[in-house]
């Protein structure tokens, strides 16, 4: 990248800079986890349970074992003698957060082959080494395992019910989790409101379903004792930390790389058994071992997300001001609990949205049943209350016979009210405060895209009385991001003069070798390519949280600037000394450090990184010590608000059901924005998963508790084909609590199209006061009002 | 997602193919494009223990002009047929019927041959032959007979060829002059098998209907002549009314299953939206061309 992009706007943050990963990947150079070949490497298949819920009689491996081409076999007898389990691996909340919000948490922990029962259609009973993956599956059919069908929990109401059998029996309960949270007078604040509705929200399951599956390839070497792990994850550093924790071995010995990875919204955002299982049979056989997850394999076995019941009742005045909210919901949790309550917990927060709204109040179940684990995916809890509120909303306006715009803008924190002190905690413990932002201005724009609210109702009525059936679907949310608890960054200067970033960010696509650097390039004013950075690897630094969450802007932009500071302080002790000057006289400039006003006094990082390399000759002052290099941590005092308004047109076919975006516009503020076209691409890409999620991703299960889509013939993820026209439009209101007023925005996209959509159809269908309270919208239900209705 | 193991087998002759099916029947299953047979070998739910490759079979690949029909050979992919002028111009039912087949990678591997063999109840190509009364000719070492397409098809993915046998080749009879021709679905994204469909060819004297030709897919175990329908239109032309009662005739002759795309009750009411669409469309089509 040329100079000249940062000499004339003044710094690269802010710019449309090209992604530096893109050339690899376009000459079909990149490098995933599936493209590792390694001398003697061997792979591994695991065999996966047929039923939803089993007791394990036996599992025999025998023959598998002595087939040709296998050198490994395990059942989960075997697993469990070798690597017994640890407990206290789960993911807790912060204790700020349990000591705010009523809870009653009991995790199970996930073996990592269970060897009594089978909890799930898919998790693992056994596992099979060969000399190629085909052989694998071959040896696989050869494993005789004897099971005893378990009456199955095929949901979260059919595990609540008394007397229902146990998910993990030593916890007493199918739930997992009992969250309580209010604001205000809470429930009661509903007696005082003069309109009250009550209904029920669901919000099906559906998945990350990221383009690559997941996958591990690991390594030891015996002379070093060191073990290396590829893994397609979004959290290097924890596969590490439970990789060295299960196998006894010190974590600076274990080193865990994310290759380039295809994708992971959350689902690759937790540490998986594979990812340990795999490490330890490269251990165990003394080869490199290779998993490599198959779709199929993905669809029944990868965290699925979403999948929540919500009972809400909202209390409101003649103006259609909000009073009191309460809500009672269930989230599907599965067999597991891989993130603990994080979902909920984000629900919870989550829920008011952009609306000054006294009275609040939710309670919770996290229930454990015989589903695939439920984890965050892209939104992670705020779809789901994004769809239970803002279709209350629209009731609400529906009821009093106003608009859903205007309802909206009566009950919106205006932005005079900024920052807005919420009356909640969020899950890092800290209360809430939305710190910046202008809600109402967004929701006029994104009405604006679409022409103007009183346009877009005259299209309506004029299209009505040709018997067509146009809608305009809205939603705000609100989104908490950048969430701790920190991040970690390595800078260094280079002995060539070279900036070296190492942050424990850990993207799946998201360009953040590209903007890393561009916030490297402005803080040591150096061309862009004289930035190197490097990412998921924990060799590069010592601990890394890692990119889930829309965090890593934030979090990583900060420890990269702590670290900056530091070697900052350096550079400006030894140029001073060099330069023989007063370091108040001095500035970074053209790759350097030069005396203010002085052109020709400069020195250029390598001299500086030569001045203070230790040893004979070096010229750094008294009290300096050696290196140009800080590792830093950045411990965020709690999220940046994100938020959006999202707006959409649609055409309804009475005769189908079939329903035609004639435009989905999301107005977006992120707070700075620091590439632009970046940020446009994340919204965007959330957007199309949202609308997938909307109207053709389904994970279903019958009522066997037997999973019905597993392929991608079922399981329908949007194509290119099926994007209608996107608009997205950026609004920057700085977030106070940063250095460069950025917020996180990777998660956004995704969040509101659900209600969007059901909002649409429902304002289409309003000639028969039509309501769509669940997701997916599906097209045979709305041909339903039309027959119905003549 | 490993097929199980087998014997890839690849002649370079019709003959020859026909001998190494002919050997290894019932375990053999010869492969065209493979875009359904592969994807069901990965998932082990097909485990042909000999595959006999037509694809080195050049002269299985070719469309001709045979008079009052065109002589498509079975290894002709689909993207050929879309390209092909021929076909456009003397079955345009076929043209339009290749254009919902999937995507362009898809089309370019798969071949009509193939899609008839494997008899999706819901791809396009078995309603096309259906509706239009196609023949097909299939071959073993023990010779080579003729199929009408209404005794080809038996039921959900199953066909009357025997174990031994290759289809080799599908006569399309040409449309008529003056006649029109449409294939509408409706499918929850762009590329999919079809929740309904209906192939329709009609031909057209002023108002009356003199021939009309309909096939449905995806809403019943194979592609299903809608001849009800038909009758209906040929008796009462194509006013707002006689379309209604051909939808609803047809709605009534499909016997689909529900599923997680859509539950049988809306496929059935989908067949009679489709149908009504298809004729409109394929009759609006033999009003311009008159």
């Amino acid at each position: 990248m040329d100079d000249s992009v940062r000499r004339e706007s003044g710094g690269y943050i802010g710019q449309s800079v090209p992604r530096r990963e893109d050339k690899n990947l376009l000459l079909g150079q990149g490098n995933f986890v599936a493209d590792i070949q390694l001398p003697g490497m061997v792979h591994a298949a695991f065999a996966r349970s047929p039923l939803p819920h089993a007791k394990i009689v036996s599992v025999d491996v025998t023959a598998a074992r002595a087939m040709n081409g296998v050198c490994f076999a395990a059942s989960g007898d075997d697993v469990m003698a070798a690597l017994p389990p640890i407990n206290g691996m789960q993911v807790v909340a912060p204790q700020g957060w349990r000591d705010r919000v009523d809870t009653d948490i009991l995790i199970p922990d996930q073996p990592l082959i269970p060897n009594d029962k089978l909890r799930y259609v898919g998790e693992a009973f056994a596992l099979v080494v060969a000399d190629s993956r085909y052989i694998a599956e071959d040896a696989l059919e050869l494993i005789e395992p004897d099971l005893k069908a378990l009456q199955p929990l095929p949901d979260a109401e059919s595990a609540l019910v008394d007397g229902a059998p146990l998910v993990h029996e030593h916890l007493g309960r199918n739930v997992a989790a009992f969250l309580h949270a209010k604001k205000g007078a809470g429930a009661e604040g509903l007696e005082a409101a003069s309109h009250r509705l009550k209904r029920r929200f669901v919000h099906h399951r559906y998945a990350a379903m990221p383009m690559e599956c997941r996958g591990v390839v690991a390594d030891y070497d015996t002379r070093t004792d060191t073990l290396t792990i590829w893994s397609s994850t979004q959290v290097v550093h924890w596969v590490r930390r439970e990789v060295a924790t299960a196998l006894g071995m010190p974590e600076e010995r274990v080193r865990c790389i994310a290759p380039d990875v295809g994708g992971g919204f959350g689902g690759k955002g937790h540490v998986y058994p594979e990812d340990i299982l795999v490490a330890w049979l490269a251990r165990e056989i003394g080869r490199p071992v290779k998993w490599v997850e198959d779709r199929h394999e993905h669809i029944l076995n990868a965290a699925h997300s979403r999948d929540n019941i919500y009972d809400v009742e909202i209390g409101f005045d003649d103006d259609g001001k909000i009073l009191a909210l309460t809500s009672s919901f269930l989230v599907d949790s599965g067999a597991y609990t891989p993130v603990g309550a994080g979902i909920a917990g984000n629900s919870i927060a989550h829920m008011l949205g952009p609306y000054h709204i006294e009275n609040y109040e939710t309670d919770c179940k996290v229930v454990l049943t015989n589903r695939t684990p439920n984890a965050p995916y892209r939104g992670a809890g705020r779809p789901e209350v994004a769809f239970a509120m803002e279709r209350s909303v629209d009731l609400v306006a529906n009821h009093l016979g106003l608009d859903p715009a205007e309802v909206r803008f009566r009950n919106m924190i205006p932005p005079e009210d900024m920052p807005y002190e919420v009356g909640l905690t969020y899950r890092d413990g800290v209360a809430m405060i939305y710190d910046s932002g202008d809600y109402p201005s967004a929701l006029r724009s994104a009405l604006a895209e679409l022409g103007g609210l009183e346009t877009i109702r005259q299209r309506q009525k004029d299209a009505l009385s040709e018997g067509r059936y146009l809608g305009l679907g809205l939603g705000c949310y609100v989104e908490g991001t950048g969430v701790g608890p920190f991040e970690g960054a390595t800078v260094k200067i280079d002995p060539t003069g070279k900036i070296m970033v190492a942050t424990g960010a850990c993207p799946q696509g998201q360009g953040h070798e590209t903007i890393f650097a561009q916030f490297a390039a402005d803080m040591w004013q150096v061309p862009i390519d004289d930035v190197f950075v490097t990412v998921a690897d924990t060799g590069h630094v010592t601990q890394g949280y890692g990119t889930i969450a829309s965090r890593s802007t934030v979090t990583a932009s900060g420890a990269i600037k702590l670290a900056t500071d530091e070697v900052h302080e350096k550079v400006f002790a030894i140029a001073a000394n060099l330069l023989e000057t007063a370091e108040t006289d001095l500035e970074l400039r053209d790759a350097g450090v030069g005396v203010k006003g002085v052109p020709d006094m400069h020195v250029s990082y390598r001299d500086i990184a030569t001045a203070a390399k230790p040893g004979w000759g070096h010229q750094r002052p008294d009290g300096v010590v050696a290196g140009l290099e800080a590792t830093s941590y950045y411990e965020p005092p709690t999220v940046t608000w994100s938020y959006a308004a999202n707006a959409t047109l649609v055409e309804i076919d009475p005769e189908t059901g079939q329903i035609a975006i004639e435009k989905y516009v999301e107005v977006h503020d992120a707070g700075v924005l620091v590439n632009p076209k970046l940020a446009d691409g994340q919204v965007k890409g959330g957007l199309v998963q949202g609308l997938g999620g909307a109207l053709l991703e389904e994970l279903a299960y019958d009522d066997h508790g037997q999973l019905l889509t597993g392929s991608l013939m079922d399981y329908l993820l949007p194509s290119a084909s099926d994007v209608p026209p996107l608009a997205v439009i950026h609004q920057e209101t700085p977030s106070l609590l940063n250095a460069f007023g950025v917020k996180g925005l990777g998660e956004g996209g995704a969040i509101a199209p659900p209600v969007v959509i059901a909002n649409a159809v429902c304002d289409a269908l309003r000639p028969f006061k039509a309501e769509l309270n669940s997701t997916p919208v599906r097209w045979a239900e709305i041909a339903m009002f039309f027959d119905q209705n003549g | 997602m490993k097929p199980a193991s087998f014997d890839h087998l690849l002649p370079t002759s019709l003959h020859e193919a026909l001998e190494m099916l002919n050997t290894h029947a019932p375990d053999a299953r010869p492969l065209a494009g493979g875009q359904s047979l592969v994807p069901m070998m990965n998932f082990r739910l097909a485990r042909p223990t000999v595959l006999v490759d037509l694809n080195r079979i050049s002269d299985l690949a070719y469309i001709s002009d045979a008079g009052d029909h065109l002589a498509i050979g079975a290894m002709t992919r689909e993207r050929t047929i879309e390209n092909s002028g021929l076909v456009r111009t003397a079955t345009p039912l076929l043209y339009d019927a290749t254009l919902h087949i999937g995507h362009l990678p898809i089309r370019s591997r798969g071949t009509i041959g193939g899609s008839l063999s494997n008899a999706d109840p819901a791809a396009e190509y078995p309603a096309t032959v259906l509706a239009l009364d196609a023949t097909l000719v299939a071959q073993s070492v023990r010779g080579e007979r003729t199929i009408s397409a209404a005794e080809f098809f038996d039921g959900v993915m199953t066909t009357t060829l025997e174990p031994d046998e290759i289809l080799t080749e599908i006569r399309m009879p040409k449309a008529p002059p003056g006649s029109g021709s449409a294939l509408v679905e409706i499918s929850r994204r762009h590329g999919d098998f079809a929740l309904a469909g209906v192939a329709a060819q009609i031909t057209l004297d002023g108002n009356s209907v003199t021939d009309i030709r309909l096939a449905a897919c995806g809403v019943g175990p194979g592609p299903i002549r809608l001849a009800e329908s038909e009758m209906i239109l040929r008796e009462r032309g194509l006013s707002d009314d006689a379309l209604a009662a051909a939808g609803g005739a047809a709605a009534a002759a499909t016997d689909p299953d529900g599923d997680v795309h859509a539950t049988a009750a809306y496929r059935r009411k989908l067949a009679g939206v489709m149908t009504k669409r298809a004729v409109g469309k394929a009759a609006a089509r033999a009003r311009q061309s008159a």
